[in-house]
């Protein structure tokens, strides 16, 4: 469904104002946290509120961006999947060469400069597939700052070679056993730590989500895959793409990529959500097509839930997208129909992962790869002159393993 | 007067501060927490705080965090807890009743008919760990519209700034968070409390319990006497854990046994020797 929105003048009108000063958009987001916490969250608000319009601060942010993480990331026609999809034109937005492998070094290189610009001592974060621990862990080292990843048991298992890279980096990786053992899980359990520390200690949260301002934050950490995304597809095409993208767990890769495109009203966006093993079966992780509004780790959005309030648990193939909520802006973007969301499951995402492997020579990780699954559907329905730009948030080595179990691989 | 500032009062008269021992709804099934619930009063329970289980306890240790666990495995849902409250009600209409758990589950329910339906059951006050000032709009209402207290945390974290801004609006007493931490954890030392609640007492009149951290009857002693009440949870927790059978269900003395503890609390909060 597309919108007809004539393109709003810049100002009041803008989708790209939010939040409010209550951390809101529309009526998600906010700072459910309890008062021990309270005050912490309102001095990380203070402290980037003035960071974000310190020169210096931006100036050495841009050094570390483009020296350290490897930035700006290329933006990538891919041919011969064009060519065996048929129909639109698409380009990766290729996030996945990124220092890291991901994403996720964007929002920790901002975040971990705030921390410092902060005085804090001790980073601690929590991780679902491991790339945020990793990006996280490795800006501790680069930094000299001890760092402690929570993640969930189940995940530690099916992200071996992601505990090992933070083990090497140096961080303390504390495996969670409570609940279903996967993000959610993690991300209690690193609120109940800096509870306890407050005193040293940063939370460097990986996505979208969380009390104010840490969704606004990382959305702006993030938005420079679609600032660059727009200014390389102006030069390879002249024009913007017809849609964008992206795949969604927290939602901080597809906030990032959306966000610098929320006022062009032509160019149609799509988050895709984890389908697991289908909606229908109730195992899966979409917040948006299979929850309900409430607070769940800070802010009010979208979850998982029972009848009775209580949060379930997600599926999916997928660490980085087994989660029961989504960020406060995308719920926002969700009721008000400016972003389209969508589902794929782990069997598509595993036969895209395949796809892209063979046709691009890019292995990607299982997240992207959701994002790929519905690209494959919607390319052939468009015609050749029309662009998609996907972003291709991780690459896919840490997933080989899972990847050659699922298809009854023994390495 | 509401039941709290009622009791508050009587016991100002008594010239001693107040135990509230802490039942988690359904630990481990319904009828040994009911028989918990009725049986505190009589142990020396001045007020009594229900938990509200809730699947992502944030500020809760391991032994809350596990009490919730078994209470959901046996089915809790929140109007299971007002039909708890009610049962009580038909038998005590004196010993205020104060709920605490987090937003979810009650902002599914509805707040507005949660707090109607709480009220009519008998509950006095409330208390949402993860509802703070600036959120406090969605509840406040209909707690004020409904005549229950609203219970808010003040935390070591919580400077003087701030303090008045988290004490407006509040009512029945207010609740200090000892440490900078989790429940069942960590306790607050003799210095550092004895620092915290003068600073609480010169901007409000309201009664200040002190809870996280607050185990022994000389702990609850100290607590009830520096401030006005002392909580007790984890401890309590921590008593029906380690009854329990191999399966999690409750043995024949389960529930004397943490009685009897409730017993020693409140004989510590009376000054009586142990």
């Amino acid at each position: 469904m597309n919108h007809p929105m004539t393109p709003p003048p810049a100002g009041i009108n803008s989708l790209r104002t939010g939040p409010n000063e209550r951390g809101r958009f529309g009526e998600y987001g906010g700072r459910f946290v309890a008062e021990t916490l309270m005050p912490l969250i309102l001095e990380v608000e203070r402290a980037y509120n003035e960071a974000k319009v310190d020169p210096a601060f931006q100036a050495d942010l841009q050094k570390h961006l483009t020296h350290y993480v490897g930035r700006p990331s290329p933006l990538w026609f891919a041919e011969r999947l064009t060519a065996h999809l048929g129909g639109a034109k698409v380009y990766f937005k290729r996030d996945e060469l990124n220092h890291t492998g991901s994403h996720k070094a964007n929002n920790c290189m901002g975040q971990i400069l705030l921390a410092r610009r902060m005085g804090k001592t001790r980073i601690i974060a929590e991780t679902g597939a491991g790339q945020h621990g990793v990006a996280t862990a490795t800006m501790c080292a680069l930094f000299g700052l001890p760092c402690t990843v929570y993640m969930g048991a189940t995940d530690v298992e099916r992200q071996k070679p992601n505990v090992f890279r933070m083990k090497l980096l140096g961080a303390e990786v504390i495996p969670v056993t409570s609940g279903a053992a996967t993000l959610k899980d993690a991300m209690n359990e690193a609120l109940r730590d800096w509870v306890a520390n407050v005193h040293d200690t940063y939370y460097l949260i990986g996505t979208v989500a969380g009390p104010h301002p840490y969704p606004m934050m990382v959305r702006d950490f993030q938005s420079v895959i679609g600032e660059e995304a727009k200014v390389q597809m102006m030069e390879a095409e002249g024009r913007l793409p017809d849609v964008a993208v992206a795949c969604i767990g927290g939602g901080s890769n597809a906030m990032g990529l959306f966000h610098p495109f929320l006022d062009d009203a032509s160019v149609r966006l799509i988050g895709v959500e984890a389908g697991g093993h289908g909606i229908e079966t109730g195992e899966h992780a979409a917040s948006l097509t299979g929850g309900r509004p409430g607070v769940l780790h800070g802010n009010r959005t979208y979850l998982l839930q029972d009848e009775d309030g209580q949060i379930t648990e997600a599926h999916s193939i997928s660490a980085g997208l087994d989660y029961p909520g989504i960020g406060p802006e995308h719920s926002w973007l969700h009721d008000i129909g400016r972003v389209e969301y969508v589902s794929a499951t782990d069997k598509e995402a595993l036969v895209a992962f395949q796809l892209c492997t063979r046709t691009e020579g890019i292995i990607p990780a299982l997240e992207p790869a959701h994002a790929l699954a519905y690209v494959s559907k919607l390319a052939p329905t468009m015609s050749k002159d029309q662009i998609i730009l996907m972003n291709l948030c991780g690459r896919g080595d840490k997933d080989i393993f899972a990847v050659a179990d699922h298809l009854g691989t023994a390495l | 007067m509401s039941r709290i500032a009622a009791k508050f009062a009587d016991l100002k008269k008594q010239g001693r501060g107040a135990l509230i021992p802490f039942v988690e709804a359904w630990d481990p099934d319904q009828e040994t927490s009911t028989r918990l619930l009725l049986g505190m009063p009589g142990a020396g329970a001045d007020l009594i705080e229900i938990g509200m289980p809730f699947t992502d306890p944030m500020a809760d240790g391991p032994i809350v965090q596990a009490a919730g666990k078994r209470a959901l495995a046996a089915g809790v849902k929140v109007r299971f807890i007002l039909d708890m409250v009610r049962t009580f009600r038909a038998q005590d209409q004196t010993t205020p009743l104060v709920l605490m758990g987090y937003l979810n589950p009650i902002l599914s329910y509805g707040p507005e008919k949660f707090c109607v339906d709480a009220a009519k059951a008998g509950v006095d006050g409330m208390i949402i760990v993860d509802l703070p000032p600036e959120e406090s709009d969605l509840i406040l209402p209909f707690t004020n519209a409904n005549g229950l207290d609203f219970i808010r945390l003040v935390a070591p974290t919580t400077d003087d700034a701030r303090l008045p801004h988290v004490l407006n609006g509040s009512s029945g007493f207010i609740y200090y968070v000892a440490i900078t931490g989790i429940t069942g954890t960590r306790s607050a030392s003799s210095a550092q409390l004895s620092e915290a609640i003068p600073r609480i007492r010169r901007v409000t009149d309201l009664p200040i319990a002190i809870g996280f951290g607050v185990r022994s009857p000389a702990q609850a002693a100290e607590a009830s006497r520096v401030a006005d009440a002392a909580v007790v949870a984890s401890a309590l927790i921590d008593t029906m854990a380690h009854s329990l059978d191999a399966s999690g269900k409750a043995l024949p003395g389960t529930v004397e046994k943490i009685l009897d503890q409730v017993r020693a609390l409140a004989a510590g909060v009376r000054g009586q020797p142990a």
